[in-house]
């Protein structure tokens, strides 16, 4: 056990991990600096700069270069800067890397962590803010990964750069500071949501930064007598349907929080699966939580109108109690 | 004359290549018009068959290559099987590709070849990748990444030969100008002057050949091949060719003169070229024709066998797209 941000958590991992296998390799823009946020910091000094190679602010090959660098046996850690900046890379990733191993028939592997920082942090505005998680979620041959704590980005870094297939990397640009305690040794699977808190009174669903959000609106909900069963999802795909519909089993609510766009977010996906699937438990009608279809702002107060805040979300459970 | 020196051994076989990767597309051809047995779209390489045969001769069995959607040819010639291409084609178990590719994704990794590609000008980049595994891997394969004409208007064209300039990678790129894109003339939509001189703004040498003389691209792949094997830095190969039909097998390409697309065509077969070589050259008519004879045989043989097969197992549209989260537990 240790006490660490979850920058560091992650970068933890990776040196571990290169220690551990010499096929292991980072690759992105400025990384030899230690990466835009510090997120790779020490790492070229210990591995050298081939292992931890700077790129030209060529993202398209970036990717592409990745993935052929992985279909002949290595494994490459690939920075995108910012999530928003994944999409001049969009074909690489979702035509090429996403498909390869169906189309050739099983011929070849993607072994490939895809890093893109994603979500709203300090009016970064609209080109450095999106959260386009569902985009992914949508694409077989992709695993989604959104940690939302050190603990998280320690254990599922691990089991993405172990894992076969590539996983779209989506760490939260506001908890790279946020401090937790890291057990190198927790147990993790994809698909395995972390049960934030028990209650039940209501089922929450989050992930990311929001699933904190939602921690903090289930203790002010347990202050007032209501308990919350906090889900966090963790990973988008696969996804911890069987822990929802359990908790869903039990509360008869269901309360999706994301901070994506709410139209065609993931948390329409997860309300979808309930209905289909626990129509006759609900006691109340689901409901979701998430950005309005409008583009994210600048201007602190415009930014701030669009976020899903502890409070919104403990007010939403409040009103689906009523 | 010159080809007396030449290694006739040499000349036979890349004879030999270009016929079975011409016999393998009319069969392909049949099957889709006659037999109605192709699926999807596929794309010939009559004419081009020298720059496949030329290219993929100066290779070995373990060197790598990527593909277009133009791909049979350089993938009959890195060594594939012909009935599991065909197999591939007709969309049946036992395909290169489990019958999940098809035509425009077809891939041999046995013998090196990772792909053909449906999107114009993504193999660049992913080559250049390729190369970029090798050199951390530290063995002494190469990459030879071939791509069209229209492909070099594309980004990845720009940041895939920037990438392989800048890391020193073992990559041979090979442009295989077929003056169309589609159904547009590349040169309209195409600044500048062309491939190779982009080539060289980024500091790749480069160098243009007749992709009509199959010796001639033999030769200089040869040179190149071992030029970036030994020197560990990309190079880039134009070959100028020309696209004998349609940009696929159902286009009847009426854009073009018919007059001088057919005068090109003929020109510029590059069978016809190294029979009459070969001919001048004191080789017995009987022992071309033999060989024509021998490529089609094969050919016919692995279309049989391709209609012969079954379609895959219903269970492979789930298999291999992914281990955590396979759809083959859980799809929807
Ligand atoms: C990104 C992308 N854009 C368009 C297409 C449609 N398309 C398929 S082949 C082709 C022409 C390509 O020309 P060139 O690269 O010269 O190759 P050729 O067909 O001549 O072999 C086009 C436009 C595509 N497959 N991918």
């Amino acid at each position: 056990m240790a006490r660490m941000t979850y920058a560091e958590a992650a970068r933890q991992a990776i040196a571990e991990a290169m220690r551990a296998d010499p096929r292991v390799w980072c690759v992105g823009e400025d990384l030899g600096r230690g990466g835009v946020f510090g997120q790779y910091r020490g790492l070229a000094e210990e591995f050298g700069p081939e292992r931890v190679s700077d790129a030209p602010i060529s993202e398209a090959a970036i990717m592409g270069a990745a993935f052929g660098a992985a279909m002949v046996g290595t494994r490459p850690v690939v920075e995108m800067r910012f999530a928003d900046f994944a999409l001049c890379a969009t074909d690489e990733l979702v035509n090429q890397i996403a498909k390869a191993r169906f189309m050739f028939g099983g011929q070849s592997r993607a072994p490939m962590v895809i890093r893109q920082p994603m979500g709203m942090w300090r009016s970064s505005a609209a080109q450095h803010s999106q959260s386009l998680e569902a985009w992914y979620a949508h694409i077989p041959g992709l695993v989604v990964a959104v940690p939302a704590t050190p603990q998280d980005n320690y254990s599922m870094m691990r089991a993405a750069i172990a894992a076969d297939d590539p996983v779209v990397y989506l760490e939260h640009k506001d908890l790279w500071a946020m401090e937790g305690e890291v057990d190198p040794a927790a147990p993790f699977a994809f698909g395995q949501a972390r049960h934030r808190c028990q209650g039940d009174d209501i089922t929450i669903v989050a992930w990311s930064k929001t699933a904190n959000h939602a921690e903090e609106a289930a203790g002010i909900l347990a202050a007032e007598g209501i308990g919350a069963h906090v889900i966090d999802l963790r990973s988008l795909w696969p996804w911890d349907r069987a822990a929802v519909l359990e908790s869903v089993g039990r509360t008869g609510r269901l309360l999706v929080a994301h901070e994506a766009v709410q139209v065609a977010g993931f948390g329409a996906e997860v309300v979808a699966a309930v209905t289909e699937r626990a129509f006759g438990a609900l006691k109340a009608p689901p409901r979701r939580l998430g950005a309005p279809r409008t583009l994210i702002p600048y201007a602190p107060n415009l930014e701030e109108r669009l976020r899903v805040t502890p409070r919104m979300i403990a007010d939403a459970a409040r009103e689906m109690l009523a | 004359m010159r080809e007396t020196n030449r290694d006739i051994g040499r000349s036979l076989a890349l004879l030999t290549m270009m016929e079975r990767i011409r016999a393998f597309e009319r069969q392909a051809e049949l099957a889709a018009t006659r037999d109605r047995l192709v699926l999807g779209a596929i794309h010939l390489s009559y004419g081009q068959e020298a720059v496949a045969a030329g290219v993929m001769h100066a290779l070995r069995r373990d060197d790598l290559l990527l593909s277009t959607h133009r791909g049979h040819g350089h993938t009959l010639a890195k060594g594939a099987d012909p009935a599991a291409m065909m197999k591939e084609l007709l969309g049946r178990a036992g395909g290169c590709c489990g019958g999940k590719g098809g035509s425009m994704h077809i891939a041999d990794f046995g013998v090196g070849m990772l792909g053909a590609n449906g999107v114009v000008a993504a193999n660049i980049t992913i080559g250049a990748g390729a190369a970029h595994g090798i050199r951390l891997l530290g063995d002494d394969r190469i990459v030879v990444d071939i791509f069209g004409d229209g492909a070099i208007n594309r980004g990845p064209f720009l940041e895939g030969l920037n990438w392989a300039a800048v890391f020193s990678l073992p990559v041979l790129f090979v442009c295989e100008d077929n003056e169309w894109s589609a159904t547009t003339r590349t040169a309209r939509m195409t600044a500048g002057a062309g491939a190779a001189a982009r080539a060289r703004a980024i500091g790749i040498e480069a160098e243009t050949v007749d992709g009509a003389d199959v010796e001639a691209v033999a030769d200089l792949a040869a040179e190149l091949v071992a030029r970036v094997r030994r020197d560990r830095r990309p190079a880039f190969l134009h070959a100028r060719t020309w696209r004998a039909g349609g940009h696929t097998y159902f286009d009847p390409a009426a854009y073009r003169d018919s007059a001088e697309a057919e005068a090109r065509a003929r020109e510029g077969d590059p069978i016809e070229r190294q029979r009459a070589r070969l001919a001048a050259a004191g080789i017995a008519a009987a022992e071309l024709d033999a060989i024509r004879a021998g490529a089609m045989a094969e050919m016919e043989a692995a279309l049989a066998a391709a209609a012969a097969a079954p379609f895959p197992p219903a269970a492979a549209a789930f298999s291999d797209v992914q281990d955590i989260g396979s759809p083959a537990g859980e799809a929807y």
